[in-house]
């Protein structure tokens, strides 16, 4: 969530209720028509709380953790985010934008470990709950078993993502909808099927929308998310965190969101083609048109 | 060699009674210890010059306990696993293996590395850590940064900056013999950024390095460490590669 702060040369700061993001890019653009000619306008992003108390994972997680982790690692990357932007293009864009356009494609320009981090973290504290674990159901699990074979075979692999994830990084469960056209990034696994979970190992801040995936699930393999609990011992962190931890109703969630997601794109991508097929027609038609034009000016 | 405590871990290769031969081949220690496995040399975790405590303040016994035995270790161990299974496909002729198992032996053998280095870079302040440089490697820092003090902050400036795990490091390349200051992602060794590169100094900047006493505040384990860094290693290295 963003709010917007205001701030004149004199340095008065107003806050003003949070409109659509384009809306202020754009009266940004037009000279700031209707705000004070010297106001700038600066999107603060904020550090969201995790949906639980930083307590409440104990013993798997302490408080400790939560208390640098969150309270220290991912405000720094919310503070560093929001004064690198300040006053760019990539002020006043949604965080997913932001992480896509500062990903530049695989040269990553400075914003862009800051947001992507930002994004990441947020998106992990999201993925846990105190009295996780379990397993999933419905839909999800056909997809598991479909894809991985067995949900037991799906948590091997998990695991073997996040302890072969070399330095620094994360470990993800990804739906993956096969788009030829890519905008932004260079698709790495352009061979594989269409619409499946797959999973992935990242390394420091990357993150699997700059792919254009759907991530369902992500464990933080960076040391500082499980030091101070579990010590050089990664193996247990991940078990833990599959077992006790995990909210299989959010990665639901987001795994229908992700199928509707691939829908949509699947029947824009068709509309699109259809408009294509009849463009061309069109055209056809004006280029015989034109020919017997052209025939009769030279015939002058 | 210091006094060993109950709390320091005994080499492979003192057990197996090569332990004079390992003292011998010299505390630069890239396996220092020469284990006999399978007829082939394998790497073993070098023994560490002080104990565990020794270098506190600046780095707490309970990190250096871990970091020797518990991170080192499992770098010396699967390094020799995956050097097993390079012989196994060698042998087998199977290059797709071969090639498969070149990212374990570059994170793992570059992690023997480069912490092997790192026990030699740092003494007790008691035995001479922390004391700046003199002579030929002082001079030569001086010519290259201006002072000790500009090279500390450039090392600490270039270690705080680097994002994700890493080393900073204090470069002579041998063609030049012109100093540098460097850094490696994950466990490169130095050799990475340059064929002609030797390190005179590595600070490991992976959290597992500093963490336990210094959380997030990578900064201040980089200020804190100079005290107990080994400029006399350095300085024989430098005089051993500009002779």
């Amino acid at each position: 969530m963003q709010h917007y702060t205001l701030s004149c040369c004199g340095g008065v700061k107003a806050s003003l209720p949070p409109p659509l993001s384009f809306r202020w890019s754009k009266i940004k653009r037009e000279g700031g028509r209707r705000l004070p000619r010297c106001a700038r306008i600066a999107a603060q992003l904020e550090l969201k709380p995790p949906p639980y108390s930083l307590s409440s994972l104990e013993p798997h997680m302490s408080r400790e953790t939560l208390e640098y982790h969150w309270g220290r690692h991912h405000r720094a990357h919310v503070a560093s985010l929001n004064n690198l932007i300040a006053g760019t293009d990539l002020d006043g864009m949604g965080l997913d934008e932001i992480v896509v356009v500062s990903y530049n494609k695989g040269n990553p320009l400075p914003p862009f470990v800051h947001a992507a981090q930002v994004w990441n973290h947020d998106f992990f504290w999201q993925s846990i709950k105190p009295g996780g674990g379990g397993r999933p159901s419905g839909r999800l699990m056909e997809l598991i078993e479909k894809d991985f074979g067995s949900f037991d075979r799906m948590l091997e692999e998990f695991k073997r993502a996040a302890l072969t994830q070399f330095g620094s990084g994360w470990a993800w469960l990804v739906y993956k909808a096969n788009r030829l056209d890519v905008g932004n990034a260079v698709n790495p696994r352009p061979s594989e099927k269409d619409n499946k979970l797959v999973m992935l190992k990242s390394p420091n801040a990357v993150n699997p929308i700059v792919w254009d995936y759907s991530p369902l699930l992500a464990i933080d393999v960076w040391e500082h998310a499980y030091y101070l609990d579990y010590e050089n011992r990664r193996a247990d962190y991940v078990s833990i965190f599959l077992e006790k931890l995990v909210s299989w109703e959010v990665v639901s969630d987001r795994l229908d969101v992700a199928i509707e997601r691939a829908a949509e794109r699947a029947r824009e991508a068709e509309t699109r083609k259809q408009e294509d097929d009849t463009a061309v027609t069109h055209s056809e038609a004006v280029e015989m048109y034109l020919d017997s034009d052209t025939d009769d000016s030279e015939a002058e | 060699m210091a006094l060993r405590t109950l709390f320091t871990k005994k080499a492979l290769t003192r057990a197996s009674g090569l332990g004079p031969l390992a003292a011998a081949a010299g505390d630069r220690g890239l396996g220092s210890g020469l284990g006999q496995a399978r007829g082939r040399t394998a790497a073993t975790l070098p023994d560490l010059p002080y104990d565990y405590g020794a270098l506190e303040p600046a780095i707490s016994g309970e990190i250096m306990r871990l970091h020797h035995q518990k991170h080192h270790q499992a770098y010396v161990t699967n390094y020799n696993n995956a050097l097993e299974q390079l012989e196994a496909a060698v042998s087998k002729g199977d290059a797709p293996a071969v090639v498969r198992v070149q990212g374990a032996i570059k994170f793992n053998g570059g992690g023997h590395i480069n912490h092997s280095i790192f026990w030699n870079n740092l003494k007790p302040v008691k035995e001479g850590g922390g004391e700046p440089p003199h002579s030929a490697l002082g001079w030569a820092i001086d010519t290259e940064f201006g002072s000790l003090e500009a090279l500390v902050q450039k090392m600490n400036a270039e270690g705080a900056a680097l994002q994700g795990s890493g080393w900073v490091w204090l470069a002579l390349d041998k063609g030049s013999k012109k100093l540098s200051v460097e850094t490696t992602a994950n466990q490169d060794p130095l050799v990475t950024k340059g064929l002609h590169m030797v390190p005179l100094l590595g600070i490991d900047v992976w959290e597992h390095a500093y963490y336990l006493q210094y959380k997030n505040v990578r900064p201040d384990y980089l200020k804190n460490i100079w005290d107990v860094i080994n400029w006399k290693y350095a300085s024989e290295v430098y005089e051993k590669e500009t002779a």
